[in-house]
């Protein structure tokens, strides 16, 4: 069960609005399929970003992958924490792993996001 | 779909990633890479390694092909020994990194997976009129690797010949579970451990049999992190067909003094040769882990690149082995690895990464 009070991308982000500011994070089910996460880079405060634009890394021992902004806007907080312990993403990835604040340049880009029941379809597809 | 070990179904069933390893539908991760990591270098891992290739080696002119095709000296070993070495191409390249054993009766040799084919042929089209059965008996067994501080004593009772009797790098045939077998003191994590060889039909009771006394299944992300502090080198990273056994670090597995073998010309012309790179351990002082690939960089001229790379578990920091020019190989060089784009500070460093207390 994902949690039904955010949004999804197919990049396994999650987007919580409050107002026009959405907090971004990335997915219980994408920190499973990481693992051993090393290492969370974020963009810096007041970068301007389309949708689907990376606004950082997140490397594992595997591999790493960029992350995605779900919504276009700015920046406008970023999780610190993360980029001196990693590990709090994969103990807590919709809470204290948040990564970053952005201030939303329109509200219909959250239309364009998966809803939790849709989310769930898709990591059923892709499976463990 | 790959070719599956015994343990397969086990695996699957027991929530293991799989991915492609040398052919192979093999166990990336159970847990972690990191909690499978610290298992081994604190308790006890098992590693399936059925994927290994497994020939076995009968008649009069035994030893002689195997002279011919390998560059440590097996002459030289006492029954039950075990001792690593390379095959050599005409040019002096690795074809393969192997073990040899030495049995009363004949030897054994254990290849990579993704070369034995390759090995297969090569020692076919090597032995000439020799009188040698080569007999690949991969698919007809299966074989475990116990690995970490407890595993010796972990396994005390399991087979006839205990394994904590052998010194390291020698084995013995005996019995396990009422099936024959080898136990050999040898592995390739960095610790102390056994690897045991049994018929493909007996894996999965021995296999269940070493959870029950302690062992936690690992895969092969963990085995990479291990062997790599350990700086073992893997075939297809740090050793390929234009590496020579010198540019390798493996000098020691090279006896040029033995009777003619295959690619020994071309090794004398090579030992020498300064101008060429060789391999190195680079510690990165960031946290991004520079991969296979990365180009290594002095003064931002690309001296060399990146073979393999992690975060190291027990260092907490990444490591990488690399190849790179003569001028930058002294432990204490400040160099630079493109990660992404990124010049990331590393420094060379002695290997092994990690050596552990004896």
């Amino acid at each position: 069960m994902v949690p039904k009070n955010v949004r999804y991308a197919e990049t396994h982000e999650w987007a919580l609005v409050e107002g026009d500011v959405c907090t971004v994070g990335i997915s219980k089910f994408a920190v499973e399929q990481l693992t051993d996460v090393v290492f969370v880079e974020l963009a810096k405060l007041g970068k301007k970003l389309a949708a689907k634009e990376p606004f950082g890394q997140i490397e594992s021992v595997k591999s790493v992958n960029d992350l995605y902004a779900p919504v276009a806007g700015e920046i406008i907080a970023r999780n610190d924490a993360l980029e001196k312990d990693p590990t709090i993403v994969s103990g807590d990835p919709y809470g204290t792993g948040w990564m970053v604040k952005i201030k939303m340049t329109s509200k219909g880009d959250l239309d364009k996001l998966l809803t939790p029941d849709q989310y769930e379809k898709q990591i059923a597809s892709q499976g463990h | 779909m790959g070719q599956r070990t015994v343990l397969y179904d086990w695996h699957v069933s027991h929530g293991a990633r799989m991915v492609d390893f040398g052919g192979w539908d093999m166990p990336v991760q159970y847990t972690t890479i990191i909690d499978e990591h610290s298992a081994v270098r604190s308790g006890a891992g098992l590693f399936d390694v059925s994927h290994m290739g497994r020939l076995s080696f009968g008649g009069p002119d035994s030893l002689a092909l195997i002279q011919l095709v390998y560059t440590n000296n097996a002459a030289t070993m006492k029954d039950g020994q075990v001792r690593y070495g390379l095959i050599c191409n005409d040019q002096g390249g690795i074809r393969d990194d192997v073990l040899v054993y030495r049995w009363p009766y004949g030897y054994a040799m254990v290849v990579n997976a993704g070369n034995r084919s390759k090995i297969v042929d090569w020692i076919g089209a090597s032995k000439g009129s020799m009188n040698v059965q080569v007999d690949d008996q991969t698919l007809t067994t299966c074989m475990i690797a116990i690995q970490g501080p407890n595993a010796v004593a972990m396994c005390k009772g399991l087979t006839d010949v205990d394994g904590g009797s052998l010194a390291y790098y020698y084995a013995a045939p005996t019995r396990c579970m009422g099936n024959r077998c080898v136990v050999s003191r040898t592995g390739y994590t960095g610790e102390d451990g056994l690897e045991i060889m049994i018929g493909a039909a007996a894996g999965v009771a021995l296999w269940e049999e070493l959870i029950k006394r302690g062992g936690k299944p690992c895969g092969l992300g963990a085995r990479d992190t291990l062997r790599l502090e350990a700086a073992m080198p893997l075939y297809g990273h740090e050793l390929n067909e234009d590496i020579d056994p010198f540019q390798a670090g493996l000098s020691w597995a090279v006896k040029m003094d033995k009777d003619n073998f295959r690619g020994k010309e071309a090794l004398a012309r090579r030992q020498g040769d300064a101008s060429l790179r060789r391999r190195i351990g680079l510690e990165l002082n960031g946290k991004r882990i520079a991969r296979e690939g990365a180009v290594v960089k002095a003064n931002g001229k690309p001296v060399g690149v990146v073979t393999s790379g992690t975060h190291s578990p027990t260092f907490a920091k990444p490591i990488a082995m690399a190849y790179v020019d003569p001028a930058f190989q002294k432990v204490g060089a400040g160099l630079a690895i493109d990660i992404r784009g990124n010049d990331e500070e590393a420094v060379v460093v002695s290997l092994p990464f990690y050596k552990r207390a004896k």
